[in-house]
């Protein structure tokens, strides 16, 4: 038991501020994209040509589908796209996702107060992987680790979806899945939230228009919020369920 | 190995119309004999054609670092030599199912992945064009008796986890038999890469296990630098050890505290559960990424370190290793414990051989064996390191290669970092030549992950064969949960802990 105690003494308390006090993230994070105002026609196409995740369009000014997005590095060395430290990009409507130039950094916004009177300082969610990696996976489960901490927000992920009030789905939803989550959508009390964690879920991902996938959980149940990335940062995720609930507000 | 098997190199491509072609009978004979002799099946698969499959096996030897090729035609049918060499027959299975061709006299012939052939209108089973196939739905083993039950656990399981399907037969607490039954997670995968590469490959094959992205990427580079003749940059092949090295440590970690917390020692399991993110936070520093997206292309790898962030990624080690000792040091010292690790979930050493179990799990039951050893590759053909094993083959020898691992892994990282080659850490990945075949093998943090590309006339894939370490691994899962308590299973499973989706693919 001595020895118990002496190592929590040396690992010490390491639960973060967060979000009293910005989250630390590496230099060469790739969060919020960024591109000047004004774009060339002839480079935004060729930069929307490059992207193999039809993630930037340029037929009404350039715009760039964080849903779509996976964030990945052969986009910034095109020069056009840079890709911010900013690691807020959840939100609460699909359109949100679309980012354009000198348009506004959409965040996501709280959920009805009846809805968040009725679920008190508690959220609990059923996680479903449906053909996700297990990096998305990975970064949810990171959240109730001690440096996180996710419990003391009254946030939860449970065994049973009886005790959830929502569903969170990582992956684009293979074909052998489908039938496993929408049992589970309906196993789990309304009124309940759906949240689509990373690109595979918003969009497909990888995977989009994979004949043995559905392009993510967003045609097949309605979504609640929306998680960015190829696996969004922890810090992504707990920013979107922080303001769902109203922990956060504004910028 | 007989003449009649081509030999090649681990990250080399020869003609395929030099591997040869052998009778169908031969073929099989000889792969039995091979085994026989101490080969492992790597891989094993089939490249559809009009009449059946052309059959392809991939054969490595600890011994002398060699790869062994050979074809074989098959039309209508194949037979299963699976009662010979328990070790094919999960890929009997998927040839089976990808190939739309039975394979005579399996003793087990089922689904894999439950999808549709690659062959339209063709079907191992017989089952018609419209009819439905729904996963999972298939004929279990079972044992009857009075006292006999049936336990059925998933796809959707109670934590955070990818799904899979388990059918236990009970005697009261005693397990006498496991099934997993998966393919929830199937995402064609391979079936998606015919014709290929495309602009999208690299990401699909970065998320074909996403806690394995760096190892199945730096196979699925080392197959295409194989078929296009390009040489990679001794700096990059340094960066690619280190990112795979952090990636073993992380999910080594990782496991060892998901094991602590499923004895129920907690400060271990909490301890260990935020140092795994330390190392996730390392590649962060390499590549922006936890889990080392973006950072292994083709030619080399997309992001150089300055001598900033190796002096970051020194210190972050120097931290993350003495947090890591004082987390896991009191796991041995726990006879608590130790009483629930020690002969839980044992699996023979013959067992493991047969199987051709590989990583962690066959290391735990005395296999000594190791890609980075016995098919060095990339940097492991200049830096050794050396191979952990343990003899039990219980929960507790898997948990002590993983944490013997980890620290050759952390000295590994720092002498890697203290020595950088200079020079550039990308070359220009040239086209694929035409008519090829490349074998690639990496040593991911779960074992060997095998990845083979074969270029048709055009220089596109004809064929592209992954083989995740799960593949092996999941019926060694199956046979340790053999005797035990069913409530041990969770334990059993954390030790192993497969990739569904590596599997599924």
């Amino acid at each position: 038991m001595l020895r118990e105690i002496i190592a929590r003494l040396k690992q010490g308390h390491r639960t973060m501020a967060y979000p009293k006090e910005p989250v630390s993230l590496p230099q060469r994070f790739r969060g919020y994209p960024e591109f000047p105002a004004t774009v060339e026609r002839s480079d935004a196409r060729a930069c929307a040509e490059a992207c193999p995740h039809g993630a930037i369009t340029c037929d009404n000014g350039m715009a760039l589908d964080t849903g779509r997005c996976l964030f990945c590095p052969e986009c910034a060395a095109g020069g056009l796209v840079s890709f911010t430290t900013d690691h807020r990009l959840a939100a609460t409507k699909r359109e949100h996702l679309i980012v354009r130039p000198g348009g506004e950094h959409h965040l996501a916004r709280p959920l009805e107060p009846s809805l968040r009177s009725l679920l008190g300082r508690s959220l609990k969610f059923r996680e479903v992987s449906a053909g996700g990696c297990n990096a998305c996976e990975a970064d949810t489960n990171v959240l109730s680790t001690i440096g996180w901490d996710l419990g003391r927000f009254g946030i939860q992920f449970v065994a049973s979806p009886r005790h959830a009030d929502g569903l969170w789905v990582t992956g684009p939803v293979t074909e052998n899945m489908r039938e496993a989550l929408l049992m589970t959508w309906e196993a789990i009390p309304a009124p309940k939230i759906v949240v689509a964690c990373g690109a595979c879920a918003i969009g497909g991902g990888p995977f989009a228009d994979s004949p043995e996938t559905h392009n993510g959980v967003a045609d097949i149940l309605p979504v609640d919020l929306f998680i960015p990335g190829c696996p969004p940062h922890p810090a992504t995720i707990l920013d979107g369920l922080l303001r769902l609930i109203g922990r956060i507000e504004g910028t | 190995m007989s003449a009649r098997f081509l030999t090649l190199h681990n990250g080399s491509a020869v003609p395929f119309h030099e591997v040869p072609r052998l009778e169908l009978t031969a073929f099989l004979q000889q792969m039995i004999d091979a085994v026989d002799r101490g080969w492992r099946v790597s891989s094993y698969f089939g490249i559809p054609t009009e009449a059946g499959a052309t059959l392809c096996c991939a054969l490595s030897s600890t011994s002398d670092g060699s790869i062994a090729l050979a074809t074989a035609d098959a039309a209508g049918s194949f037979p299963s030599i699976a009662r010979f060499c328990p070790q094919v027959q999960l890929f009997e299975r998927e040839i089976a199912e990808q190939c739309g061709l039975p394979a005579e006299d399996h003793p087990w012939f089922k689904p894999v992945r439950f999808h549709r052939a690659f062959v339209p209108g063709r079907d191992a089973w017989g089952r018609a064009a419209g009819e439905p196939i729904p996963v999972g739905v298939m004929d279990y083993y079972r044992v009857e008796g009075d006292e006999v039950h049936e336990v059925a656990v998933g796809p959707v399981h109670a934590g955070i986890i990818e799904p899979g399907h388990f059918r236990f037969q009970c005697h009261g607490e005693e397990v006498f038999h496991l099934e997993i039954s998966l393919g929830y997670q199937y995402r064609g995968i391979e079936q998606g890469l015919m014709g290929g590469p495309d602009p999208r490959t690299p990401f699909r094959m970065e998320t074909i296990a996403g806690d394995t992205t760096i190892g199945h990427m730096q196979a699925y580079c080392m197959a295409l630098e194989a078929l296009a003749g390009t040489r990679v940059p001794a700096r990059a092949e340094a960066l690619r050890g280190i990112a795979l090295e952090l990636e073993r440590l992380a999910n080594h970690t990782g496991d060892l505290g998901a094991i602590a917390g499923d004895v129920g020692y907690l400060p271990t399991a909490s301890f260990c559960g935020r140092i795994r993110g330390d190392f996730l936070n390392m590649s962060a520093v390499l590549c922006g990424s936890r889990f080392g997206r973006g950072l292994v292309r083709p030619g080399g790898v997309l992001f150089d370190l300055g001598p900033a962030e190796r002096d970051d990624l020194l210190a972050r080690l120097d931290a993350a290793q003495s947090d890591l000792q004082g987390a896991v040091e009191i796991l041995w010292d726990a006879p608590s414990v130790m009483s629930r690790l020690e002969n839980t979930g044992t699996v023979p050493a013959d067992t493991a051989r047969e199987l051709g179990l590989v990583g962690p799990a066959a290391r735990a039951c005395g296999l000594n064996r190791d890609v980075r050893r016995d098919h060095p590759y990339g940097i492991y053909r200049m830096a050794q390191i050396p191979v952990v094993t343990a003899h039990h083959g219980d929960v507790c020898a898997r948990s002590t290669v993983r944490w013997l691992e980890a620290g050759k892994s952390l000295d590994f990282i720092r002498e890697q970092l203290k020595q950088l080659p200079g020079g550039g850490c990308r070359n220009e990945a040239g086209s694929l030549q035409p008519d090829r075949i490349a074998v690639a093998l990496t040593e991911g943090w779960r074992g060997e992950v095998c990845h083979v590309a074969i270029t048709g006339a055009d220089g596109r894939f004809l064929r592209y064969k992954v083989t995740d370490p799960s593949f092996h691994n999941w019926p060694g899962l199956a046979m340790a949960l053999r005797g035990e308590q069913i409530s041990d299973f969770p334990l059993c499973n954390k030790s192993f802990n497969l990739s569904y989706c590596g599997f599924d693919l």
